[in-house]
C-alpha cells in the first residue's frame, strides 16, 4: 500500500513537468509494465483491436466457404497451407476451428477484455474522481494475464492439429475428443478468467471505496453503474466457468468422467461410466448467459452517456436505468437454461426458465424506452459517437425482440441451433456491443490520445456497418425459421437448406465489404493517434463528468492539483438556462435536484 | 488470381476513401468553421432515408421469401409452435416498428440547431410505470400461451404410439424400428457394440428379435410417433425442420420427442408442385467434421403403406445372424437364457 502511495505521489508531482518525467519513465515502465490505469486501458484496447481483426478475418474465410463453396482458396495457402484440401477447398475441421476461434475471440477477447477492460480501466478512476485503481499492481496483472491468455490462444493457431474445433461452447464429449488445440484453448481461457477476476475485483473495490468527495453512488454516471454491475456479474459467474473447465481438463487428462458416459468412438469402446455432458452445459451457461450481459452492459452505459451529452439533455429516468441494470444483473443468473430447452432437460425446469427469460425483457425494454425519451426534444449533435449510439439502440431493439421468440421454449424447439440464433446474438450482442464500443472510443478518444478521430471516415464506417449489419444478419432470421442449422460446413446435402444458396452468396459479399470498412476504421484509429487534429479545449463535447476536468493529456494521477469535489448528478444539461453544468459546480441556492423537478405540465 | 484482383480493388477503394476523408476533414479545419448544424442535418436526413428504405426492403423481403421461412408444418404440434411464433411476431412487430420509427425520427427532428434549448426532462414516473406494466402484461400473455403449448408438446405420448429409435454417431444416424411386436428390444450397453450389433442391442430381450434397422425414416400419417433418441459418441441433435421436432441426442441418457405427422410425402409433393420434395432429418448440434452430412430422408406414408413397409423389412438379428452366433457364447455366460433362446429360435 505504501508502495502504491509513493509511486502515485511521485508521478503526481511529475505531471507538471514532462521533461522531468522522461527521465524516470523508460519505454518499459511507461508503455509495457505500466500501472497507470489509462495506459492499461489502451493496452486492453489495442490488444482487443488486434484480436478483432483476426476474428473478423476468420469470419470472412468461413463466409467464403458458405457463399462460394467451390471457390479456389489456394491463394490463401501461404497463410493457412495445411488447412486447404489439395483442390483449394477449406478442410471441414478447419471450418470448425474458424467458427470456434471467431466466437471465442470476439466474445471473450474483444467484447469482454477489449470492451470492459478498456472502458472500466479508463473511465472508473476518471469519472469517480480517483487517481488510479484501488490496486494498480493487480490491474497490471490483469492485463498481463490477458496477454498470456492471448499468447496461448495465438500459439494454438499454429500447432499441427489446429486450434480448438468444438464451438465457443466446447460441449463435451466432442471437446473431450479433440486434440491439443482444445488443451490450449482451455488453458488460455483459464488465464483469461484470472484476468477478468483480478480486473473485476479491482473495479468493484475502486468504485466502492475511492469515489471523490460528494460522489455518492447516485451521483455516478451510468457508465460507472454499468461497469460496476458488469464486474459483479463477471466475478460471480466466471469462476463457475473455470470450475466447468477444470472438470473438463480432468476428464481430458486425468481419466475422470464427470461429463463422460460409456462411449463408442469410431467403433472403439471407451469405458467411462455414467457422467453427464448436461452438467457441463449447466456450468457453461451459468457463465455463458451472464457473459452476454457482461458484453452488453458496458455498451449500454456508454450509450446512455453519449446520448445524453450529445443531446444536451439528461438521461431520462436515471434511477430507472440503474434499477434496470440491477434487475438485469440479478435475472441474468436465473435464465441460463434457456440455452438448453431441447437438451433433454426436464420440461418443467424448462418452463421456469421461460418465465425468468421473458421477465428479463422488461428491464431491457425500459432501457430502450428511456434512451428514446432521452433524445426526445433534445438538441442532438449527430457526431459519429451519437450515430454509433443510435445504431446501438436500433440494433438492440431488433435483436432484443427476437430474444422474445427464443425465450419461449415452444418456439425455440424450431429455432434452437439455427441461423435464427446466429442472427439474434450477432445483432443484439455482436453489432450492438461494437457500436457501443465505437461510440465510446470516438467519445473518449480526445481524452485518451489528446486528438480527434477523423470524422468523415467515421461516418462512412458507420453507414456501411449499419446497413451491412442489417443486410448480413436480417436474412439469417429467414434461414433460421426454415431450419437451416448453424455451424454447417456446407448445406449441399439438404434440399431444405441448400435453397438459400443465393442468400449465402449475398451475405458473403456484404461481409467482405463490411470487413474492408472495419479495416478503414482501424486505419482511422491508428492514423488519428499520431496525426489526428489536436484537442485544444479540455472539455470538447461540453460534458459534465469529471474526466473532462483533467488536463487535455492527464498524467499519471489524473489531476495535477486536488481531486475535484462533486456537488450534483452528472446529467444537468439545459437546466435553468445553462447548456451544461459540470458536476463540480455547487448547487445554487434553492436549486432543485433532478428527482425533485416537478413534472412538466404538458408533455408535448 | 481474380481473388487477388478483387482484393487489390478493395484496397484501392479504401485508400481513395481514406484520402477523401482526410481532405474533407482538413478542409473543414482550414476553413475554421465546423458547420455542426449542416452536418447534423445531413446525417439526420440520412437516418430518415435509412428508416424508409429499410422498411421498404423489409416488407419486400417478406414477400420475396414468403413460403420459404416457416415452411408448412407437417405435424400437429407444429401448428401450435407456429401459432406461438405468429403471436410473438405480432407483438414484437408492433414494438419494433414503433420504437425504430421513434428512434430515427427523433434523431432527425431534434437534431442540433444553433441556439435551440433542449427540454430538461429528467424523470416522469407515470411514463415509466406505463412502459413497465404494458410489456409485463404482454409478456405474461406470451408466457401463458407458450407454456400451455410447451406442456402439451412435452406431455407423455399416447398409449397407441409407434416408437422408433434414432442413435446419433459420428456421422450418421442409426434408425431402429420395433418390428411386428411393436416393442423395441432393450439395449445391453455400449460395450456390446460391434460391427454386427451397431447399437449394442440386448439379444437376450425377446423383443429384440424382430427389431429392424432402416435406411431412412418411414412413418404413417396421423399416428402418434415417439422417437427414442440416443447418442453413441458426442452430442447430436435430432432435427426434423418440417415437423418442428428438435431434441438433443446425449450420450448416456435417453431423450424422447413425440409428434403426429399430418401430411404424407406424396400429398406434400402435390401441394408444392415439386415431385422431388422430401422431408429431411438433420443434425443440429455441432458434432465434428461431418456434422453437415448427417442427413436421412423422412417419408410419410398412409398407415396401410406403412404396414406393408414394416412387413417387408428383415429383422436385424436375422441379418447379422445374432442368434446362431450367440448360442455358444451365451451358454457360457448365462446358461438358462441361452438355452431358452436356443429353443425359441429353433
Ligand atoms: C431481451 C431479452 C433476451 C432474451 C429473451 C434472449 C433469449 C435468448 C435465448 C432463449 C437464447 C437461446 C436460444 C437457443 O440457443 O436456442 C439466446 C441466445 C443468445 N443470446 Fe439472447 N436473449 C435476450 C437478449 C440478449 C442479449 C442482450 C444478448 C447479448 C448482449 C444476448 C446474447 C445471446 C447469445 C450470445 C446467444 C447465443 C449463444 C449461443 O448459443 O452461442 N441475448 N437468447
Ligand atoms: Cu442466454
Ligand atoms: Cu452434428
Amino acid at each position: 500500500m505504501s508502495d502504491v502511495n509513493t509511486t502515485m505521489e511521485h508521478t503526481h508531482a511529475e505531471a507538471h513537468d514532462h521533461a522531468h518525467e522522461a527521465h524516470h519513465e523508460n519505454f518499459f515502465t511507461k508503455y509495457l509494465f505500466t500501472m497507470d490505469h489509462k495506459m492499461i486501458a489502451k493496452q486492453f484496447l489495442i490488444t482487443g483491436i488486434f484480436w478483432a481483426i483476426i476474428g473478423a478475418f476468420f469470419s470472412v474465410v468461413f463466409r467464403l466457404q458458405l457463399g462460394f463453396p467451390d471457390a479456389d482458396l489456394s491463394w490463401l495457402a501461404p497463410v493457412m497451407g495445411r488447412w486447404l484440401t489439395p483442390d483449394g477447398a477449406l478442410d471441414p475441421n478447419f471450418y470448425n476451428a474458424l467458427i470456434t476461434m471467431h466466437g471465442t475471440l470476439l466474445v471473450f477477447f474483444v467484447l469482454t477484455a477489449g470492451l470492459s477492460g478498456t472502458f472500466a480501466n479508463f473511465l472508473i478512476p476518471l469519472q469517480i474522481g480517483a487517481r488510479d485503481m484501488a490496486s494498480p499492481m493487480m490491474n497490471m496483472l490483469s492485463y498481463w494475464f490477458f496477454f498470456l491468455a492471448s499468447v496461448i490462444m495465438f500459439v494454438s493457431l499454429f500447432i499441427p492439429d489446429g486450434p480448438a474445433q468444438g464451438g465457443w461452447t466446447a460441449y463435451p464429449p466432442l471437446s473431450y475428443l479433440l486434440g491439443h488445440g482444445m488443451t490450449l484453448w482451455l488453458l488460455s481461457l483459464t488465464f483469461f478468467v484470472a484476468s477478468t477476476v483480478l480486473g473485476g475485483l479491482n473495479y468493484i473495490t475502486t468504485i466502492l471505496n475511492m469515489r471523490t468527495k460528494g460522489m455518492s453512488m447516485f451521483k455516478m454516471p451510468l457508465t460507472i453503474w454499468a461497469l460496476f454491475f458488469t464486474a459483479v456479474i463477471g466475478l460471480l459467474s466466471f469462476p463457475v466457468l473455470v470450475a466447468g473447465f477444470i472438470l473438463l481438463i480432468f476428464d481430458r487428462s486425468l481419466g475422470t468422467s464427470f461429463y463422460l458416459s460409456d462411449l463408442v468412438v469410431n467403433g472403439q469402446f471407451l469405458d467411462k461410466g455414467t457422467g453427464s455432458p448436461i452438467l457441463y452445459e449447466h456450468l457453461f451457461w451459468f457463465l455463458g448467459h451472464p457473459e452476454v450481459y457482461i458484453v452488453i452492459l458496458p455498451a449500454m452505459g456508454i450509450v446512455s452517456e453519449v446520448l445524453s451529452v450529445n443531446s444536451k439533455k439528461p438521461v431520462f429516468g436515471y434511477r430507472a436505468m440503474v434499477f434496470s441494470i440491477l434487475a438485469i444483473t440479478i435475472l441474468s443468473f436465473l435464465v441460463w437454461a434457456h440455452h438448453m430447452f431441447v437438451s433433454g432437460m426436464n420440461p418443467f425446469v424448462g418452463s421456469i426458465f421461460v418465465l425468468f427469460t421473458l421477465l428479463i425483457a422488461v428491464p431491457s425494454a425500459i432501457k430502450v424506452f428511456n434512451w428514446i425519451a432521452t433524445i426526445w426534444r433534445g438538441n442532438i449533435r449527430l457526431n459519429p459517437q451519437t450515430m454509433y449510439a443510435i445504431g446501438f439502440v436500433s440494433m438492440f431493439i431488433s435483436g432484443g425482440l427476437t430474444g422474445i421468440f427464443l425465450g419461449n421454449s415452444t418456439i425455440d424447439i424450431q429455432l434452437h441451433d439455427t441461423y435464427f440464433i446466429v442472427a439474434h446474438f450477432h445483432i443484439v450482442m455482436g453489432v450492438a456491443a461494437f457500436f457501443g464500443m465505437f461510440a465510446g472510443i470516438h467519445h473518449w478518444f480526445p481524452k485518451m490520445f489528446g486528438r480527434y478521430m477523423n470524422r468523415s471516415m467515421a461516418y462512412m464506417h458507420f453507414w456501411v456497418t449499419l446497413i451491412g449489419a442489417y443486410l448480413i444478419f436480417w436474412p439469417m432470421h429467414y434461414m433460421g425459421m426454415a431450419g437451416v442449422p448453424r455451424r454447417y460446413y456446407t448445406f449441399d446435402a439438404f434440399d431444405a437448406f441448400s435453397q438459400f444458396a443465393g442468400m449465402n452468396v449475398f451475405i458473403t459479399v456484404v461481409v467482405m465489404i463490411v470487413f474492408a470498412f472495419q479495416i478503414l476504421w482501424v486505419a482511422n484509429f491508428f492514423y488519428s493517434i499520431f496525426k489526428g487534429r489536436k484537442v485544444k479545449e479540455s472539455n470538447p463535447w461540453g460534458a459534465t463528468t469529471l474526466e473532462w476536468t483533467t488536463p487535455v493529456n492527464p498524467g499519471h494521477g489524473n489531476w495535477p492539483g486536488e481531486i475535484p469535489e462533486v456537488y450534483r448528478w452528472p446529467y444537468d444539461y439545459n437546466k435553468n438556462g445553462h447548456e451544461f453544468i459540470p458536476q463540480t459546480v455547487p448547487m445554487e441556492e434553492g436549486e432543485l435536484e433532478h428527482e425533485e423537478t416537478p413534472a412538466p405540465e404538458k408533455v408535448s | 488470381m481474380t481473388a487477388l484482383l478483387i482484393i487489390l480493388v478493395i484496397v484501392l477503394v479504401l485508400v481513395v476513401l481514406l484520402q477523401i476523408a482526410l481532405t474533407s476533414d482538413f478542409i473543414n479545419f482550414i476553413k475554421g468553421d465546423d458547420d455542426e448544424e449542416g452536418r447534423s442535418k445531413f446525417q439526420g436526413s440520412m437516418l430518415m432515408v435509412f428508416l424508409v428504405i429499410g422498411f421498404i426492403t423489409l416488407i419486400w423481403s417478406i414477400f420475396y421469401f414468403k413460403g420459404r421461412f416457416l415452411p408448412e408444418p407437417a405435424s400437429e404440434h407444429g401448428h401450435l409452435i407456429d401459432m406461438n411464433f405468429n403471436l410473438a411476431l405480432f407483438f414484437t412487430g408492433i414494438v419494433f416498428v414503433v420504437t425504430q420509427i421513434l428512434l430515427f425520427y427523433f434523431a432527425y427532428k431534434y437534431r442540433y440547431r444553433k441556439g435551440r434549448k433542449a427540454f430538461y426532462f429528467p424523470e416522469n414516473n407515470k411514463l415509466e410505470v406505463a412502459w413497465t406494466i404494458v410489456p409485463a402484461i404482454v409478456l405474461t400473455f406470451l408466457i401463458v400461451k407458450g407454456l400451455t403449448s410447451w406442456y402439451a408438446i412435452t406431455s407423455d405420448a399416447p398409449e397407441d404410439k409407434i416408437v422408433f429409435e434414432a442413435t446419433g454417431k459420428q456421422f450418421a444416424w442409426v434408425l431402429r424400428y420395433p418390428g411386428a411386436d411393436g416393442e423395441l428390444g432393450a439395449l445391453a450397453g455400449r460395450d456390446k457394440v460391434s460391427p454386427t450389433n451397431e447399437v449394442g442391442i440386448d439379444w437376450n430381450d425377446p423383443s429384440s428379435k424382430d427389431d429392424f434397422l432402416a435406411n431412412d425414416i418411414v412413418l404413417p400419417v396421423g399416428k402418434p410417433v415417439e422417437v427414442k433418441i440416443e447418442a453413441m459418441d458426442v452430442i447430436h441433435s435430432f432435427f426434423l425442420p418440417h415437423f418442428r421436432v428438435k431434441m438433443d441426442a446425449v450420450p448416456g441418457i435417453t431423450t424422447r420427442f413425440w409428434f403426429v405427422p399430418t401430411i404424407t410425402t406424396a400429398e406434400m409433393r402435390e401441394k408444392l408442385g415439386d415431385p422431388g420434395f422430401n422431408f429431411e432429418l438433420a443434425c443440429a448440434e455441432l458434432c465434428g467434421r461431418g456434422h453437415s452430412s448427417m442427413r436421412k430422408v423422412v417419408t410419410i406414408v398412409t398407415p396401410e403403406e406403412y404396414q406393408k413397409w414394416v412387413e417387408a423389412q428383415t429383422p436385424y438379428s436375422q441379418l447379422v445372424g445374432a442368434y446362431e452366433q450367440k448360442t455358444s457364447r451365451q451358454t457360457a455366460e448365462n446358461a438358462n437364457v441361452g438355452t431358452a433362446l436356443n429353443a425359441e429360435i429353433n
